[in-house]
């Protein structure tokens, strides 16, 4: 039997970029994937015919360049294109438009507040510069605080240096920034309620915490410390949906000879005298190789691929710990025409751009607490983008769909499970919602593919839907995720590595967590290092 | 005219600690305190005729060393009364009780397994307040700067995180900031446990069980006591305390004077820059001193008795956006007798009604919207139980800390917004307390804003500013005031809204005294 060198469990965006560079590195890699089609939650999937959704992550920004560059994926068919701009929807009045072009953005803030349209230069520059130092560290390992090793040490004084030369004043505001609501973050810099609305939906998204919890002005950050093709901050689409960065990955990775294998799905790695040595499949399969690579987040790692007696002592109490909340739902909708909405012109501007249906900080705030009672809003928070407005393959000509993300939606109801009333009740919540905005709406619609945390969970694999394989709190970053004394992409068992977005630096289509778990994997093989270093950005 | 070495604004308990210690060296010291009472809000005040209480109603984590240092046994205060038993009540009288502190504890109403996770629980948050212990009385390095000494106190810090081992320092970084609910969830599985071991990190704070912060660490500064997160009642109650501290201060030399309320601190500006010059109060009076320290907030230290002319607008805005709104409000109740609560024999524990976590969330969440609690969580103390002075002769009071009753209520505190609040606060201790409507004689509801306006407390705020992690530590107030002395040289603070933050613990007092000190060498 054949046996390789690494398996990887999962054809995600992550596990194709870490078998990228390994096999990059000479490896003889297999990667494993239960579904029958690769991209985990980076994925377009024909669902109509004709119609081509992005049915999980729906946006490109966290993508890193120099990854981008590094694989060549450009040759590898992707394109990535900016939004145009953003408009969001307040509970009533007329809507921000946020463009992305200095003079047009600022008139129309004026129109809003004078004060904001003023303040929005500190903010932008305010969170341009704390993302400057937080996306140093996105390809780096995070050092171990309680270990002795040069390496450990060397690297947690980079980051203290990187701390400390902020200076005070900097230093208190970032160490406020942390730990602070998105509300409270806002409110130094804003007063309108629709602005601070529209500013504070990133720092709900993917997360179990609203807009008032402390904690979400960081999660704030996680979401403008991207780029599109260096437009810092911006985000974007790909063309043919976001398979398209999957796929085009699964394409570097087979150049440099690596294996994809469809429809098998692991039952449990195999452990032997303490090492990790293959995997058995759902099939009843076993695959040996010398490492074994979970792209599955920790929780299903530790508590569903693995047989606990396997396991050293406390880890599948960490595991069963590690929080990875539902919250968040995905609407995907096929359309025979474009939408208007009311008070809105209709230009490309607003097309090739994001939608908030935000309302207010309150209104985000009492979805939240729905979302703890066990329940949806009626009033839920939408952010939707049309692909299909600048992208002619995702939809026949003269159609469109679109992706409606939608928080919060509880992986469980209060009232016992999801069934299939509730999920079109659901479904029902967010295109009532787009109706009020957009009168007519809903005959445009030709089909939905309603997705909660279960679906989202048993298709794609994440725990609860969780689209961060796991919350973005401090107490889950850094040297923390996915558990303190394990955020080096080693596991507990030898020969075995974690590669997911359980890892730092955490969620979003990145491919840092892979390429930062490659390098270590390299180095514990003595192979030489393939995978870049995120100099791009340094001063 | 009197010339003063320091002249200390507000007699409250860090207020007369830290003008007891400057006049134990020789300094001349004056506390000025607005109300007729010493104590700020300890202070036992009459609530209803022959009927007393103070708004804090228990100690926890009350300073050894400042007892000690201060020699308070020898004015009357006895802390060596027992813990009180922590109850979590449940309205069908089934209520899960934790008697004695630390290892000794005993658990009812709860599984063998909450018992024994509760050891562990605690022994290690005991490891890791322990740890955190000798910090509170010292005064923290300034951020980004690092003279040697600085730099000590943060190598301090480093050794006795690693001295915890791998896998606690790994858990202390996690904890550190972790909500309240996923700690307790880790450990326990019954409602109510979980809900009264939740309550010391949330209480006093704008915090709710599933908030990401402070609460943790919250928990582990009341830890820092004595008692190890206990609360007790001295023997003699709380005012056998601030008399004590009074006495204290008296015989050190240090002159109070009460009814006297600052109006402004005084600035001198020459080439030399500014220098606060001493202060003058609301009658016109004209005080001087070399220095001033202010145990008063710190939003109406600078915002109102400094001024914001005298102060950087950087400064000024630092100050300005200082969270210090109040979330508790305070109940006084004066009873012809005990109340019968179901289930329950004794009455001299702290009772906490918050049947699950769920409870302290969802109370919270209506006062997010400026609004009180429809269903409000509370602990209950009957102070009148240890110190039999505070009532009538076989009468008694009861005292409770409600939440969460914002300071700014949508609509206004009116009195008819504080009369439905007080009648929904009695109808929740009737469900446990069936009788306790025939029993009172006379009550009062005092919201944050009540707090405000009767103590001179900005907001109410029982620490002067929230214990959230941007504002703690090198950070609380906020960087250049961290250290006790201010822009304002001669200025300098020694009040809750110091490091390590209120309760009566008697430390922002202590370490303010100590600055003041080291700078006249």
């Amino acid at each position: 039997m054949k046996k390789y060198d690494a398996i990887i469990i999962g054809a995600g965006h992550n596990g194709l970029t870490n078998g990228a560079y390994l096999a990059k590195a000479g490896l003889n890699v297999l990667v494993v994937e239960k579904n029958a089609y690769i991209g985990g939650a980076a994925v377009s999937r024909e669902l109509e015919n004709g119609w081509i959704y992005s049915n999980c992550s729906y946006v490109s920004s966290m993508l890193r360049q120099t990854i981008h560059r590094d694989l060549n994926l450009t040759k590898h068919g992707l394109v990535l294109v900016p939004y145009l701009g953003t408009v969001n929807f307040g509970d009533n009045g007329k809507p921000l438009i946020h463009y992305h072009d200095g003079n047009v953005g600022y008139n129309h803030l004026r129109q809003h507040s004078a004060h904001d349209a003023d303040s929005m230069f500190k903010f932008q520059a305010d969170l341009t510069r704390y993302a400057q130092l937080i996306r140093k560290t996105l390809m780096r390992t995070p050092p171990n605080p309680t270990s002795f090793k040069p390496r450990d040490i060397k690297e947690l004084l980079w980051l203290a240096k990187q701390f400390w030369g902020l200076g005070e004043k900097e230093l208190y505001e970032y160490m406020r920034f942390f730990t602070t609501s998105a509300e409270e973050f806002l409110d130094d810099y804003f007063e309108n309620d629709l602005i601070k609305a529209a500013m504070a939906s990133p720092g709900i998204i993917g997360t179990a915490l609203g807009v008032y919890s402390p904690g979400s002005a960081y999660i704030l950050l996680h979401h403008v410390m991207g780029d599109v093709d260096g437009n810092i901050g911006a985000w974007g689409l790909a063309r043919g949906g976001m398979g398209a960065i999957s796929n085009a990955i699964a394409s570097a990775f087979k150049g440099f000879g690596g294996e994809i294998r469809t429809n098998a799905g692991v039952q449990q790695v195999l452990v032997e005298n303490g090492k990790a040595v293959g995997v058995v499949l759902e099939n009843g399969d076993e695959l040996r190789a010398n490492i074994v690579v979970s792209n599955l987040d920790a929780k299903r790692t530790f508590t569903k691929c693995m047989d606990k007696k396997d396991l050293p002592p406390g880890i599948y109490e960490k595991a069963k710990n590690f929080k990875i909340r539902g919250s968040s739902g995905k609407v995907n909708i096929a359309l025979s025409g474009l939408p208007k909405f009311t008070n809105l012109p209709d230009n490309k501007f607003i097309n090739q751009g994001g939608q908030g249906f935000v309302g207010s900080l309150e209104t985000m705030e009492r979805a939240y607490d729905c979302w703890k009672h066990g329940l949806f809003s009626d009033d839920p928070f939408i952010e939707t983008v049309i692909p299909s407005a600048w992208d002619p393959t995702v939809a026949p000509p003269g159609k469109h769909w679109m992706s409606c993300f939608v928080q919060y939606c509880p992986p469980v109801l209060a009232n016992g499970g999801w069934n299939a009333k509730q999920k079109e009740a659901f479904g029902q919540s967010v295109i009532d919602k787009i109706e009020r905005y957009s009168p007519g709406f809903k005959d445009l619609i030709v089909h939905k593919e309603i997705r909660t945390p279960v679906e989202i969970e048993n298709e794609v694999g994440l725990t609860e839907g969780n689209i961060f394989q796991g919350e973005l709190t401090i107490d889950q970053l850094l040297f923390n995720r996915p558990f303190p004394g394990y955020a080096q992409y080693r596991m507990p068992i030898k020969n075995m590595y974690m590669c997911g977005a359980s890892t730092h630096p955490g969620g979003g289509v990145s491919a840092a967590c892979g390429a930062n778990a490659a390098r270590e994997i390299l180095m514990d093989l003595r192979k030489p290092n393939t995978v870049p270093e995120d100099s791009f950005y340094d001063e | 005219m009197n010339h003063y070495d320091t002249i200390i604004i507000g007699g409250g308990h860090n207020g007369l600690i830290c003008a007891t210690y400057l006049a134990k060296k020789g300094q001349k010291v004056l506390v000025l305190e607005a109300s007729t009472e010493l104590g700020g809000l300890a202070a036992t005040r009459e609530f209803s005729p022959g009927f007393n209480a103070s708004v804090a109603h228990t100690l926890s984590h009350f300073s050894a060393k400042v007892a000690k240092d201060l020699n308070l046994a020898a004015y009357g205060f006895d802390f060596n009364a027992a813990p009180m038993t922590n109850i979590a009540l449940n309205s069908d009288g089934e209520h899960v009780i934790v008697e004695g502190w630390g290892a000794s504890s005993k658990l009812s109403g709860v599984s063998d397994k909450d018992k024994e996770s509760y050891r562990e629980y605690h022994q290690l948050l005991k490891r890791f307040a322990d740890l955190l212990k000798p910090f509170w009385l010292k005064t923290m390095p300034r951020i980004g700067h690092s003279s040697l000494k600085e730099s000590l106190t943060y190598a301090h810090l480093g050794l006795k995180m690693r001295m915890l081992g791998k896998h606690d320092m790994g858990e202390f970084m996690r904890v550190a900031t972790l909500p309240a609910r996923d700690l307790m969830d880790e450990n326990f599985d019954n409602k109510q446990l979980k809900a009264l071991l939740s309550w010391d990190g949330l209480i006093g704070s704008k915090m709710a069980p599933r908030s990401p912060n402070a609460t943790i660490l919250s928990l582990l500064y009341r830890m820092s006591g004595k008692y190890e997160g206990a609360h007790a009642l001295p023997k003699g109650g709380i005012e056998s305390l601030i008399n004590a501290l009074k006495s204290a201060a008296i015989t050190a030399g240090v002159e109070i004077r009460t009814g006297a309320k600052v109006k402004k601190i005084s600035i001198k500006a020459d080439e030399n820059g500014l220098r606060s010059e001493g202060v003058e109060l609301q009658s016109g009076e004209q005080l001087l001193s070399n220095n001033v320290a202010s145990a008063v907030d710190p939003k109406r230290t600078f915002l109102d008795m400094v001024g914001a002319e005298n102060l950087e607008i950087d400064f000024t805005h630092r100050i300005n956006r200082l969270r210090c709104e109040g979330y508790v409000a305070k109940l006084h109740l004066a009873l012809s007798d005990l109340p019968k609560f179901t289930g329950l024999d004794s009455l001299d524990g702290r009772m906490v009604i918050a049947e699950e976590m769920d409870s302290i969330e969802f109370a919270f969440d209506d006062a997010k919207y400026g609004e009180a609690s429809q269903k409000p969580v509370m602990e209950i103390v009957i102070p009148s139980l240890a110190d039999s002075s505070l009532a009538p002769k076989g009468q008694h009071v009861l005292s409770a800390h409600v939440m969460y009753v914002p300071y700014k209520h949508k609509n206004g505190w009116t009195e008819e917004a504080k009369a439905e609040l007080y009648e929904r606060v009695i109808d929740t201790l009737a469900s446990y307390a069936p009788d306790i409507r025939e029993k009172i004689i006379a009550g009062e509801i005092l919201t944050p804003l009540d707090l405000e306006q009767q103590y001179h407390v900005t907001g109410g705020h029982w620490h002067h500013g929230e214990l959230s992690i941007s504002q703690m530590l090198m950070m609380r107030p906020t960087y250049e005031a961290a250290q006790y002395n201010t822009p304002i040289p001669g200025l300098y603070l020694c009040g809750a809204g110091s490091h390590p933050g209120g309760g009566l613990m008697g430390g922002p007092g202590h370490n303010a005294a100590n600055e003041i000190l080291k700078a006249k060498q």
